[in-house]
């Protein structure tokens, strides 16, 4: 992305790589650009590299080679506290001998800021996440959403530029959890900061961010916005890691442009989208969300036969698993609509999607 | 009272209790080379004899142990080896049985057991004594070559400097400052009995204090002497004996100033084995026995009929023992015996400023 | 508004089968509490009857002894009643003598004569050598028995025997205290060359606490190491701090002196590198030097474990977190990692200062002569002197002071602020 010193990103992972024992890299080869005011999830399973890359960002970890530059200055040497980086844990890491507003000032004294001043931005940062009333409790004392806002405040007290999250939201519960979801995600508008948010919760990434990074294997799998990852993922990792996914293994046949010709494991053949399938003879992943599946024939797309297997309600949408190709654990969405159609377990059905629908991806 | 006693004694034998493995007599005494010189000279033959089996136990001495056992009805000791002091007082608060001294056989040329005994030793009605040992001081030869000689050249450490071991107790302690300093064994008790005779006492060892090393159990002294870590030490005899015989040091004992004691045989009140306890006392209280146990510690019989038949050193036929004992003419010059009496009237204000003198910087 | 007729709705709550719902909840609670009380029985027992039984009733002695009143039966209520201004009467020898007599006959004399013996030096020869002869005396019991021995007469041998004969009495704790009971009641102080517990209860204290610190400095970064370890090291490095374990304490003590005396190991050292020279030696040991060095090594693993099991749950994100701040990492370890392991300083403080109070076998070793401690009184007392009163009394003072002090941390710090792990 970026390309000149003079117009540089915010923050730039430049050929970063990590190795704890001298023999595998956790971190292969990393390059990122992060701009200012972006709110950037790295996303993955665990052991992915995606919070190794937040603690060598936070300077709590080292890199092996390879220079992280924060503000067009390499930070590699510089010690954690010196970076003034804001930084939210999983477990909120609130000192349990002080209390809230204590935890708060904490960065603002070994600022050696004056009394009044701490008071203030104490208070302020408090009020921004509707915890003003209580200064005087202990964490111990608070509920995990209260813990939560108190994190959150406390890294944001000392007017970090650049917060890091290390996900933050884990040890909530589903509700509070996307409640904090839209507040960070206000917070991160209302104050222009930079925001680097790591999860491995998926929704949680398509939720808050303006890019996301897949980290799979020490590698990013794609950079992208949550529109983008999800419509057109790049690859049958992020396709499968990102939103539901059906897949269907297969063989190239011929490619015809943006057209690829496969032949399923099964034997049948299927037209899809080529998106990074390689040429003829290679094999392949498709993958066809399974809310993009129609039932019965629509137009002249052309129509597959498949066997009703299970149904499952699940209120705003009915999940309906098939027998497709030779795989019975394909899965359908059909919304819960006044007209939607109405199927029983053991029926044969025609299916069919658009051909864009189904990616023929890296096998 | 009744009530007390009861709970006391179920208290401390839930404490004790414990099952004794199948024996006929439990003989307790101090350990080391002293016990062994007992099993080899009365335990032994005393066994073959009778046919009975002894089960020996260790302690470290004093009456704490047989007043919780007498005083919780549950005595599992038949015979225990105790110093003069201890069998007085064990017999003064009914600790001990009382023992019929007609058992004791007469010597082998019909003197009479009450005549044999040295003159003194068998007053104790609940007690008969084994044999005599001595508190000496001793000094390294080699490191040493015109060594002290009198227990005035302890308290020189002007002429002989070096650090002093001392046993960690007024007793001996005051008696030998007193001899130090000029007083003749004769009187020792006469002046400690008097104020000034106390003052004068620790004034002596005052002359020493920043010196001493401090000693407690017997077998510390010839261990702090071969660690050079004293120029001369305190000791029981026996023990530096031992280190000279048994294991080649080149100790030598000053006898000058000497005090002496008594270790005795004492049956606990209510023993379980008490008729077979006295068979063992008087059977190991003979001439023979007394002499043989002479030739494996230095210790000197109690039995005046046994000094003729002490022989040799067990392992070294070359090594005679009767120059050793504390009772050789040449080594009872200057000799004091340790007075009971004027410690069990004194000792508790005597321990008290000891400790405080001790204590003080 | 509140109708008083109506009974609490709390209490007549009906359960299923028709009983006060109460009633039923408070049965089942009983139950489980019973069984739960079921299965510590045999562990209270044990601790009933092998400590807490033996325990008071040996500290009883510390205020209870019937030494003398039980085996003098027609001179202690005489003894009770006169006023120690004035002379012992004529009957009071008599009594006297009437009970010497049947203490010879009773062998109790022995245990009468040491217990007064305690009180005044040389009484105890006075009553043995009279009681000899009480048999044969004749009235006027008074002058016979200072013909006898002229302590008789003196006042201060029935103010002896006058303290000896109270049954129930604070004589003994007096002087665990350095203090003594007269007979009129009073008390004043010892004789200043006979003046030793106070120092030994100082002394004990001074050698617990310099101990607990150097605990606490020596035992943090060995448990902060311990604790931040990786598990395969650490697992390996507490095993060595436990090692001293598996070796008898009488070892390790022996050990020390070979290593501090003064031809020791570190001595010699010492000498080769010209830091002391062979005429001067430093005294390292039969000291207090030496009691401290010995102690704060045999005690150190009670002060590793508590930090390093406190230590290990504190979240290592905390100490990042504050970093993330701005901390330095001194202000990140000193403001927030600190605090928290606080409740592990105290848990190992109390255990080994608790533990060196009574500290007994190494300070009997390697003490000498002015690094013995309370504890080694205790036991001459138990074990040599045979006053068991004074050392139960010794032990009662003992206990009361560190039962002040565990009030005293209660108060400061907090009990609650102690965590085993």
């Amino acid at each position: 992305m970026a390309a000149e010193t003079g117009d540089e990103a915010f923050v730039v992972f430049d050929r970063v790589q990590k190795s704890y024992d001298g023999a595998v890299l956790v971190v292969k080869d990393l390059n990122l650009d992060i701009e200012k005011g972006e709110f950037v999830t790295m996303l993955g399973p665990s052991g992915s590299g995606k919070t190794t890359c937040l603690m060598m960002l936070a300077g709590f970890e080292t890199a092996t080679s390879g220079t992280i530059r924060l503000n067009g200055k390499p930070i590699n040497n510089i010690p954690p506290h010196r970076r003034g980086i804001g930084m939210v844990f999983q477990n909120y890491a609130l000192f349990p001998h002080m209390t809230v507003g204590e935890n708060l000032a904490f960065p603002l004294q070994v600022r050696r800021m004056g009394k009044s001043d701490i008071d203030a931005k104490v208070r302020r940062a408090l009020n921004m996440v509707q915890m003003g009333e209580f200064a005087a409790r202990r964490p111990a004392q608070l509920s995990g959403g209260q813990q939560q806002r108190v994190a959150l405040a406390r890294a944001l007290v000392f007017d970090a530029e650049l917060v890091l999250m290390d996900e933050p939201l884990g040890a909530l519960d589903k509700q509070l959890r996307e409640h904090m979801q839209y507040e960070i995600k206000h917070i991160h508008k209302n104050l222009g900061i930079t925001v680097v948010y790591v999860t491995h919760d998926q929704s949680e990434a398509l939720t808050m961010s303006d890019r996301i990074a897949v980290f799979n294997d020490g590698v990013i799998q794609q950079l992208a916005s949550p529109e983008e990852l999800y419509e057109r993922p790049g690859n049958a990792f992020v396709a499968q890691f990102i939103g539901e996914n059906n897949t269907l293994k297969g063989t190239v046949k011929a490619m015809n442009g943006q057209r690829a010709t496969v032949r399923l494991d099964n034997g049948d053949t299927v037209s899809a989208l080529a998106v990074n399938c390689g040429h003829a003879d290679n094999r392949t992943t498709l993958s066809v969300r399974p809310e993009r599946v129609f039932i019965g024939a629509r137009g002249d797309l052309p129509v597959t036969k498949a066997a009703v297997k299970e149904l499952i309600y699940l209120g705003d949408h009915i999940r309906c698993r098939m027998e497709v190709y030779g795989t019975d654990e394909f899965i359908v969405k059909l919304p819960n609509a006044a007209s939607h159609i109405h199927l029983t377990e053991g029926e044969a059905v025609d299916i069919c999607w658009e051909t864009d629908d189904c990616r023929a991806l890296d096998g | 009272m009744h009530l007390k006693t009861l709970l006391t004694g179920a208290a401390f034998a839930a404490l004790m209790a414990g099952t004794a493995p199948a024996k006929d007599l439990t003989v307790v005494s101090w350990g080391g080379a002293y016990t062994k010189s007992q099993t080899e000279a009365y335990h032994k033959p005393w066994a073959a004899m009778t046919g009975k089996s002894i089960v020996s136990e260790d302690y470290n001495g004093g009456l704490s142990e047989i007043k919780a056992q007498v005083e919780a009805g549950n005595v599992t000791w038949d015979v225990v080896d105790v110093e003069l002091s201890d069998a007085v007082r064990a017999c003064d608060e009914g600790l001990a049985e009382e023992i019929d001294m007609s058992v004791l056989p007469p010597a082998p040329d019909g003197t009479p057991a009450a005549e044999d005994f040295i003159k003194g030793t068998l007053d104790v009605p609940c007690a008969v004594p084994t044999i005599v040992w001595s508190t000496i001081f001793a000094y390294d030869s080699e490191k040493m070559a015109d060594g002290p000689t009198t227990i005035a050249d302890f308290f020189d450490t002007a002429k002989f400097p070096g650090k002093r071991g001392l046993k960690k107790s007024p007793k001996v302690n005051l008696e030998m400052a007193l001899m130090a300093d000029g007083v003749a064994a004769g009187d020792v008790y006469a002046i400690l009995s008097t104020p000034e005779g106390v003052d004068r006492a620790f004034a002596k060892l005052d002359s020493i204090k920043s010196e001493v090393v401090w000693w407690e159990a017997g077998a510390q002294p010839p261990q702090l002497l071969a660690d050079g870590e004293v120029a001369m030490t305190t000791a029981f005899n026996g023990r530096i004996f031992n280190a000279v015989a048994a294991e080649g040091k080149p100790f030598e004992i000053v006898w000058d100033g000497q005090v002496w004691d008594l270790d005795l045989w004492i049956i606990p009140k209510g023993a379980p084995n008490k008729e077979t306890a006295l068979d063992f006392i008087a059977f190991s209280t003979d001439t023979q026995r007394l002499a043989d146990q002479a030739s494996w510690i230095s210790y000197g019989p109690a039995r005046q009929s046994s000094a003729p038949l002490v022989a040799s050193y067990n392992s070294r036929p070359d090594l005679k023992m009767a120059p050793h004992m504390p009772t050789a003419p040449e080594n009872f010059r200057n000799a004091l015996q340790n007075d009971f009496e004027f410690w069990a009237d004194n000792q508790d204000e005597l321990n008290e400023r000891f400790n405080t003198w001790l204590a003080a910087n | 508004m509140i109708d008083t007729t109506r009974t609490d709705p709390k209490k007549t709550l009906p359960a299923s089968d028709g009983t006060l719902l109460r009633k039923k909840l408070h049965r089942v609670l009983l139950r489980s509490r019973l069984r739960a009380f079921g299965l510590v029985v045999p562990l209270l027992l044990l601790i009933i009857m092998a400590f807490l039984v033996p325990v008071v009733l040996f500290l009883v002695r510390a205020v209870y002894n019937d030494t003398f009143s039980s085996n003098m039966p027609n001179v202690t209520p005489m003894l009770a009643k006169w006023d120690p201004a004035s002379e012992p009467t004529e009957e009071m020898y008599a009594a006297l003598v009437a009970d010497l007599i049947k203490t010879r006959e009773d062998k109790s004399i022995g245990r009468v004569a040491t217990h007064v013996n305690r009180q005044l030096s040389g009484t105890r020869s006075l009553f043995t050598s009279t009681a000899r002869r009480a048999a044969r005396l004749e009235a006027p019991f008074k002058r016979a028995l200072i013909s006898i021995r002229k302590e008789w007469g003196e006042i201060k041998t029935w103010h002896a025997m006058k303290i000896a004969a109270t049954t129930y009495t604070t004589a003994y704790i007096a002087r665990a205290v350095d203090m003594q009971l007269n007979a009129d009641g009073s008390y004043s102080a010892r004789p200043e060359d006979r003046r030793i517990h106070v120092t030994l209860f100082l002394r004990t204290m001074e050698i617990s606490i310099v101990v607990t610190l150097m605990g606490v400095v020596l035992g943090y970064p060995i448990a902060f190491l311990l604790a931040n370890l990786p598990v395969r090291t650490s697992n390996l490095l507490l095993i060595l701090v436990l090692l001293p374990f598996w070796t008898s304490l009488l070892v390790r003590t022996t050990a020390w002196i070979a290593m501090l005396q003064g031809q020791g190991v570190l001595n010699d050292l010492f000498v080769i590198f010209g830091i002391a020279t062979d005429e001067h030696r430093f005294s390292l040991i039969y000291n207090k030097t030496g009691t401290l060095i010995a102690m704060t090594h045999i005690l150190l693993p009670f002060m590793i474990l508590p930090l390093y099991s406190v230590m290990k749950t504190i979240p290592p994100s905390y100490v990042l977190a504050a970093r993330s701040m701005g901390a330095s990492p001194w202000t990140a370890f000193w403001s927030v990692y600190f605090p928290q392991s606080i409740p592990g300083i105290g848990a190992g403080g109390i255990l080994v200062f608790i533990l060196a109070i009574s500290f007994y076998i190494t300070p009997a070793l390697v003490g000498g002569q002015d690094g013995t401690m309370i504890s080694n009184f205790i036991d001459f007392h138990m074990r040599s002197s045979l006053d068991w009163s004074l050392a139960a009394a010794m032990g009662l003072v003992l206990l009361v002071i560190v039962l002040f002090l565990y009030w005293l941390y209660d108060r400061v710090v907090g009990i609650d602020n102690m965590k085993l792990g």
